[in-house]
């Protein structure tokens, strides 16, 4: 078995007001330039952990009105993994109903949003949604 | 938290380039539409937007975006992207806009295509 720990962690509680993604961004960006991804993947980090803050911002609903996230990269003799961990405490949802997105029919539709999981899972190697009435986890990863 | 975004255009013959600065969220997705639209109003149906001043977009402004590619339509004009960093150019990629706005690596070979 690969002998693997934790390089580095940050932990990161972040208020739902306007633009507060760009902060969480710039932690990714900090973790991911640590582990010596290439500039392209920090950038699809970047953009992926903006989407995961404005999914929780705009549809979580969490009383608390804060975002909970874990930055931990991974790895032995070199950092291997970048895991994120986004998380709520608000209502939920069932990911099986999400609906995916296409370009043909929002053209025609009124509301033209709903892509950030979509973009997610475009720009991460791993996503995992874990989703209930207590709130909502998404956890992305990119290897280096 | 973040500045307004920029956005600043010029007339090339039947075109128009539209060049942003910034980050590309709600409020930077309104004002992209807004210059395109107040160019489409002046008869304007082919437009390039240079998005070399802006290194992060989000799905919100994505989406007002998607908004001007239906005015367009509607119009039978032409949209086109240059200057794209790579993630951006994914995104745009993942989400399919390539199928409505071709993306150019730069101004001139965009002006070329779209003038065709």
């Amino acid at each position: 078995m690969a002998n693997t720990a934790v390089l580095r962690e940050v932990t990161l509680t972040l208020p739902m007001v306007a633009d507060m993604e760009i902060a969480a961004s710039k932690t990714a960006t900090a973790m991911a330039e640590f582990m010596g991804l290439s500039l392209d993947k920090v950038d699809e980090v970047r953009m992926a952990v903006v989407e995961a803050c404005i999914n929780s911002f705009e549809h979580s609903e969490a009383a608390d009105s804060r975002v909970y996230m874990t930055f931990a990269v991974t790895g032995g003799a070199k950092p291997e993994k970048l895991e994120i961990t986004v998380r709520d405490h608000g209502r939920g949802f069932e990911p099986s109903s999400v609906v995916e997105p296409k370009i043909e029919e929002k053209l025609k539709a009124e509301r033209k949003r709903g892509w950030g999981l979509k973009i997610i899972r475009g720009l991460m190697d791993e996503v995992k949604i874990e989703s209930d009435a207590k709130g909502t986890t998404i956890i992305m990863v990119k290897y280096r | 938290m973040t500045d307004t975004l920029k956005v600043t255009s010029r007339h090339v013959g039947e075109l128009a380039v539209i060049y942003t600065e910034g980050y590309i969220n709600n409020q930077g997705g309104e004002e992209i539409a807004k210059a395109a639209y107040q160019l489409i109003e002046e008869g304007r149906k082919k437009l390039l937007l240079n998005l070399e001043g802006t290194k992060i977009v989000n799905s919100i402004g994505i989406s007002i975006l998607i908004e001007i590619i239906e005015r367009i339509l509607e119009i039978e004009g032409k949209l086109g992207f240059c200057r794209l960093t790579p993630t951006i150019s994914k995104t745009f990629h993942i989400m399919g806009l390539t199928q409505y706005a071709s993306i150019y690596a730069d101004e001139e070979s965009g002006i070329e295509g779209l003038s065709g």
